[in-house]
């Protein structure tokens, strides 16, 4: 046995050495860079969550070339959070393990996107959203959280208003889906609602997903003149279906949730006349997009579903702002350094607009648009009638334009 | 050997013309258990109007400007009708898990997965239908009847096919090993149908196409007094269509011989084997016919909500089965109760806890898992199930 | 060393393997192949997924190997301490997927043994285990997160520092609920068992969604964010950099958040250990042989003046206390709970850890439990990754000419758990009941029942009063 343990501990110890010595030999490839992308890629929110990361993987196939050129090979990395924040946060944890990703293009949902946003900014991760209307994305004001999309204060508010001027409508019923985004928008809606003079009949929230029938009853019965649904389009097709089955008249209106051609789908004929209002606007507003939209749908044979365009112009601010820094440094650069380049983002002329973030990472300026759904063809989806525009500044940027005007004014007078 | 020989001389008296008539075959099999129902469904919403009213009496205001009395008098036809559409849904999957649980002493876990089988398939065929075109030229009959034939059909094959492959292996096992196996067959078909869905169609989404039937979107407009419901045609068909499979069933339970030979196994399992039952059999045709219930129940809930998922099967099922509770598990005419019951409750509850925020409406499937829990731990056999002894 | 001619020559090389001394030179190899294989994986290669997916597995088995050997007690402790506390931190360091993958092997492997106690010792089917998580997780999320839940608003937030009183406080306070969910199920039985404490994890779980009116507790379906983590000694996160440095290992990510994990991995260990060694002083005890009576026939062991009330609600409490425990660590470690984390599917994923290991056995239970968590973390994750890597380089599988692109985008290998698991559950069911390691125990009732007649056990006795 004496001989047999010294031995064992004379390997032990080789063992050891060997495996530290492994440890010395190896090294990190250093010349890919990864972005990835988190939206969910299934469930019944995954016509638009394919949008983001076709988007994504689109301007990587076209925009990388600078990188390229000098010498890296950017990969694409999708993930898919499954709109769950448990998720979101565990396909945080293995993003952050890879250190050849520099940025995330995400989410779709602004619950899935808080909490693992907490696990980017805790490794100094960049995260660019297309889509996350939800104030407390940026209102945490951590540097490595951006989005180039509305928020849904305003969001919310530009709907109130909207409704206050459609004829005949006094009384709104207001439902959403208990998620950080619907309730939060749904919030912003019924406050507005009311300072505008419109009587706010219900406030309720469901998880129902299918079967409205014992929500819908009540509202049958106040009688609202219009029934604002936060929440997203799976569940808010479903529910103006069954509305107007069951007998609902009036106006139905909803968030940028509803903003996909699955809505007309799951809607069929209840879609048309109902209205929505969106920070993303439709690509055909766009002239620069035309091309886009031939390259999408050349590349997915699909057509492109809103936030597509607005990915494309994230992966692209990404890539800019890397590109940048390795031709100021010659190195790869660190997620710090690619998040705060992200963030002095100036004047990006991407194909949906111009951007430049404020301290939060909102866009300086948002663009707000109210659309009316004219049929229920999914694929005329891009052609509902816009019937309004807004552009309405970030708070932050809303503050600064106001000191400019007025130097003297102090806080609180 | 006919059963006159064996019944005892009756008495004269009693042979009478009202005898003849109560014990004819439409009044036995027919309008007695729709008397039922509908005595039933009466009290149930008898009953629950009350309670509501008494709500409406105590808290007059619940919130500012809405009274709570006169929005009850607008749902309340409402509120009936829907709970009475919901609640038959429940009664026909409740009784999938009443007949096998009655055969097998077994809860068939598996059995949501049967209803959420039986819309996607109710789908399918709708959308084939579709696909092949002119469907409007369909008579809606016919349209439902063929929709929920076939998930009928392919419902209970597949329930049978279950209980062959998973069930009857483990005939002999201790009690909590076929109940993982149906635990581990209901998450196997959810992802397996998701999975079919995925390569056939890229999307689990499925909605149904009614869009160019405007005969199921109409509703029809009934009046009570002084309101009118729009009533749903999905829902009145429904209705209808548990009636006339609930009268069938029970006519099949209590009138035919394999009727007779399922509550002998059901009774004594080896005692009816030896009186020369095929035990086998009459278990694959519980399944058979329990999964072809639910099937129905799938299409029929499919046509109604308009979009299934594989994902569909879960709550109404964990609900089906607390209604099959609460009747007495094991009991036919208790499936149907409890999920009659289940589902007025359910609809008045919606109806009515929308006026009181602090609540809300998402507390009404609290009360559906309060409910069986509740009735597990206090009456355990149910409204109208039997005590079992213990054999030691 | 004679040579029999009636010997086959896999006999005979088990009897070689048999001896001490080339069992632990084999063992040795296989360590280090395994180690060496890990630590050379390079994560932008095309093929990194499929190879950390063959080799990690290898080395989280390990123990198993070398439990399973026969060598001497004292070597397998010293070796299976030497790859805990030296060998698995170094792999973490270099890549810390591979931590984060330990660190929830570690918490499910808790989860599991505490099931097993329900279960596996006293034979009572429990389908919402995850509520006494939950209650764990949600206990210290309440009173540490940034959340504007009442505790916050009314500034009763804990410290960092009380992590390690939370545990116990966790302990208690699952257990409490664990009692008061035994109290009204006491007298069901088997199915009807299952039904209610399905019905109880769900409630708590709608629970957890609904209380955030009219009083805020725990915010709903939003969650709590931010939750508080134990304080990191400066020390710590020193000692890890320069473990880190001197054997030249870039760090991925920051310094900070990785010592925060390493840390979490210990107190992960610390408490698995207590857990095992409690588990097993409980098995071999009075009360272990009261709840094996309670498991085989419950009459017979009223009968033998078993106290059935007590033994049913200590079962219950112990399984929940461990789950509160791990419960306070999860909640710390994910920094945010949520109430869908804490749905059907994990109550079936740890049964589906308990029956696969072997119901009733201690090292059974925790191999279940590595088979299960990596198999949903990392095996089908992985799929889904490599997939998608091969999809970004158009790869085409050389015979049948298939385009990795055409394959549909919705069915990825990773959102297919459930298929998985219900397959698993069921095959396991058929084939092999008593589980991969059985307790020779359980294996012997389970034969035995399969022979003896069908009893129909009732699920309600008589001995209920009234009515």
């Amino acid at each position: 046995m004496k001989i047999s343990r010294k031995l064992f501990v004379l390997v032990l110890v080789v063992a050891m050495g060997l495996m530290l010595s492994a440890t010395l030999v190896n090294a990190q490839d250093g010349t890919v860079i990864r972005i990835a992308s988190q939206s969910p890629l299934s469930g019944g929110q995954s016509v638009v969550g394919t949008a983001i990361r076709n988007g994504t993987e689109l301007a990587i196939m076209q925009l990388a070339g600078p990188l390229t050129e000098l010498g890296y090979t950017v990969e694409f990395v999708p993930y898919d959070d499954q709109a769950t924040a448990d998720v979101g946060v565990s396909n945080a944890q293995l993003i952050v393990n890879d250190p050849a990703i520099l940025a995330v293009v995400g989410h779709y949902n602004s619950g899935v996107a808080i909490p693992s946003s907490e696990v980017y900014n805790d490794n100094d991760l960049v995260m660019v959203s297309p889509a996350n209307t939800g104030v407390n994305i940026t209102d945490r004001g951590y540097a490595t959280v951006n989005r180039i999309c509305g928020r849904d204060d305003a969001q919310g508010a530009a709907g109130a208003q909207f409704a206050a001027t459609l004829d005949g409508v006094e009384s709104v019923y207001v439902l959403h889906d208990t998620t950080t985004y619907g309730q939060g928008v749904a919030d912003f809606f019924s406050a507005e609602a009311e300072a505008q003079g419109l009587t706010v009949l219900g406030f309720e929230g469901t998880e129902e997903t299918a079967n409205f029938e014992g929500i819908i009853q009540p509202i049958i019965a106040l009688e609202p003149d219009l029934v604002y649904f936060g929440g997203i389009y799976d569940r808010g097709g479903i529910l103006i279906s069954q509305l107007r089955t069951a007998g609902y008249t009036g106006v139905f209106l909803g968030p940028d949730g509803m903003d996909s051609s699955e809505f007309a789908n799951i809607a069929g004929e209840a879609a048309i006349g109902t209205y929505y209002t969106t920070t993303g606007a439709p690509v055909t507003v766009f002239p620069e997009a035309a091309q886009f939209v031939e390259d999408y749908t050349a590349e997915f044979e699909m057509d492109p579903q809103p936030y597509a365009a607005q990915s494309y112009d994230v992966t692209g601010i990404i890539i800019t702002a890397i590109t940048q820094l390795i031709e100021e440094n010659g190195t790869l650069p660190t997620r710090a350094e690619v998040a705060a380049a992200v963030r002095a983002t100036t004047e990006y002329q991407g194909i949906t607009g111009n951007y430049t973030f404020d301290d939060n990472g909102d866009p300086e300026m948002a663009s707000y648009y109210i659309i009316s759904v004219d049929s229920s063809d999914p694929a005329l989806w891009g052609s509902n009638t816009i019937l309004s525009t807004q552009m309405i500044p970030s708070p932050l940027a809303a503050m600064a334009m106001m000191e400019e005007m007025m130097p003297e004014a102090t806080p609180g007078s | 050997m006919s059963s006159e020989t064996l019944t005892p001389p009756q008495v004269p008296a009693l042979d009478s013309p009202w005898r003849r008539l109560l014990d004819s075959f439409p009044v036995r099999y027919i309008l007695y258990p729709v008397g039922q129902m509908v005595i039933f469904i009466a009290g149930a919403a008898g009953i629950l109007t009350l309670l509501s009213v008494l709500l409406a009496l105590l808290v007059p205001e619940p919130r500012p400007n809405i009274v709570l009395m006169d929005q009850i008098g607008k749902q309340l036809p409402g509120m009936i009708i829907s709970g009475i559409s919901i609640g038959f849904v429940y009664s026909m999957v409740a009784l999938g898990y009443t007949l096998v649980y009655g055969v097998l002493k077994f809860i068939n876990f598996a059995h949501s997965e049967i209803f959420m089988v039986g819309s996607v398939i109710g789908f399918e065929v709708m959308q084939r239908i579709e696909d092949v075109g002119f469907i409007q030229l369909w008579h809606p009959v016919a349209l439902v009847v063929t929709i929920v034939g076939s998930a009928m059909i392919i419902s209970g094959l597949l329930a049978v096919l279950i209980e062959r492959v998973a069930y009857r292996p483990l005939r002999n096992a201790p009690r909590l090993v076929p109940l993982i196996t149906a635990i581990g067959i209901s998450f196997f078909l959810i992802d397996f149908v998701r999975a079919i869905e995925a390569i056939t169609r890229n999307d689990f989404n499925l909605t149904y196409p009614t869009g160019d039937l405007s005969y199921l979107r109409t509703p029809i407009p009934m009046t009570f007094g002084e309101t009118t419901v729009n009533v749903r045609i999905t829902s009145i068909i429904i209705v209808l269509a548990a009636v006339i499979m609930l009268i069938i069933l029970n006519y099949f339970v209590n009138g035919t011989k394999l009727g007779r030979g399922i509550r002998a196994v059901s009774q004594d399992r080896t005692t009816a084997g030896l009186m020369g039952i095929n035990v086998n059999l009459m278990i694959s045709i519980t399944f058979f016919v329990g999964g072809a219930l639910g099937g129905a129940a799938g299409a029929l809930f499919g046509l109604n909500v308009g979009t299934v998922t594989p994902y569909v099967g879960f709550i109404p099922g964990l609900k089906a089965f607390t209604a099959a509770v609460l009747g007495g598990i094991g009991n036919v005419t208790g499936a149907l109760l409890g999920g009659l019951t289940l589902g007025m409750v359910e609809s008045f509850l919606n109806g009515v806890l929308v006026y009181f925020p602090a609540l809300g409406q998402r507390y009404t499937d609290i009360f559906a898992f309060s409910v069986l829990i509740l009735i597990l731990i206090f009456r355990p056999s149910g409204l109208l199930g039997e005590r079992v002894d213990e054999k030691v | 060393m004679t040579a029999q001619t009636s010997q086959s020559p896999w006999t005979t090389f088990r009897t070689w393997l048999s001896r001490p001394s080339v069992a632990g030179v084999v063992i040795l190899a296989y360590l280090l192949i395994v180690i060496v294989a890990l630590l050379s994986l390079n994560r932008a290669d095309l093929l990194f997924p499929l190879y950390s997916t063959l080799v990690f597995p290898p080395f989280v088995l390990s123990p198993f190997v070398i439990l399973a050997s026969p060598l001497d007690n004292r070597i397998k402790v010293t070796l299976i301490l030497v790859l805990v506390v030296i060998a698995m931190p170094l792999i973490g360091i270099y890549d810390s997927s591979y931590l984060e993958l330990t660190i929830q092997i570690c918490i499910f492997a808790g989860l599991a043994l505490g099931l097993n106690i329900v279960v596996g010792f006293a034979g009572l089917l429990d389908l919402g285990y995850i509520a006494f998580f939950a209650v764990g997780a949600y206990s210290w999320a309440m009173f540490t997160s940034s959340a504007e839940t009442v505790f916050f608003v009314s500034g009763i937030i804990v410290p960092g520092w009380a992590f390690y009183i939370f545990i116990f406080v966790g302990v208690v306070l699952a257990a409490l609920v664990g009692v008061l969910l035994g109290l009204p199920v006491l007298r069901l039985r088997g199915d009807y068992l299952a039904i209610v404490t399905l019905g109880f994890g769900e409630m708590i779980r709608v629970l957890a969604r609904n209380a955030d009116q009219p009083i805020n507790f725990t915010n709903g379906s939003q969650g709590l964010l931010n939750v508080g983590t134990p304080p990191m000694p400066q020390f710590w996160v020193d000692f890890i950099g320069s473990i880190a440095s001197t054997l030249g290992i870039r760090i991925a990510g920051n310094l900070e958040p990785l010592a925060q994990q390493m840390l979490f991995y210990f107190i992960g260990i610390v408490i698995l250990g207590v857990i095992i060694v409690a588990a097993r002083r409980l098995d071999n005890s009075a009360i272990g042989r009261a709840w094996t009576a309670i498991r085989e026939d419950e009459v017979a062991a009223i009968a033998m003046g078993v106290p059935l009330v007590k033994m049913k609600l200590l079962a219950f409490a112990t399984g929940a206390a461990f789950a509160g425990a791990i419960g306070v660590l999860y909640a710390a470690k994910q920094s945010f709970v949520s109430p869908e984390s804490f749905s059907l599917i994990q109550s079936i994923s740890i049964l589906a850890m308990v029956i696969v290991g072997g119901m009733g056995g201690i090292r059974g239970v925790i191999l279940g439990a590595i088979i299960v968590t990596l198999l949903n973390l990392q095996v089908l994750k992985n799929l889904s990754l490599q997939l998608n890597a091969l999809r970004n380089i158009d790869f085409i599988v050389p015979l049948i000419n298939f385009h990795i692109r055409d394959w549909p985008t919705q069915l990825e290998p990773a959102k297919y758990e459930r298929l998985v698991f219900g397959l698993l559950l069921v095959l396991m069911m058929l084939f092999r009941p008593a589980g991969l390691l059985p307790e020779p125990r359980r294996k012997l009732e389970l034969d035995m029942k399969k022979r003896a007649q069908p009893m129909e056990t009732p699920v309600i006795t008589s001995s209920e009063t009234g009515d």
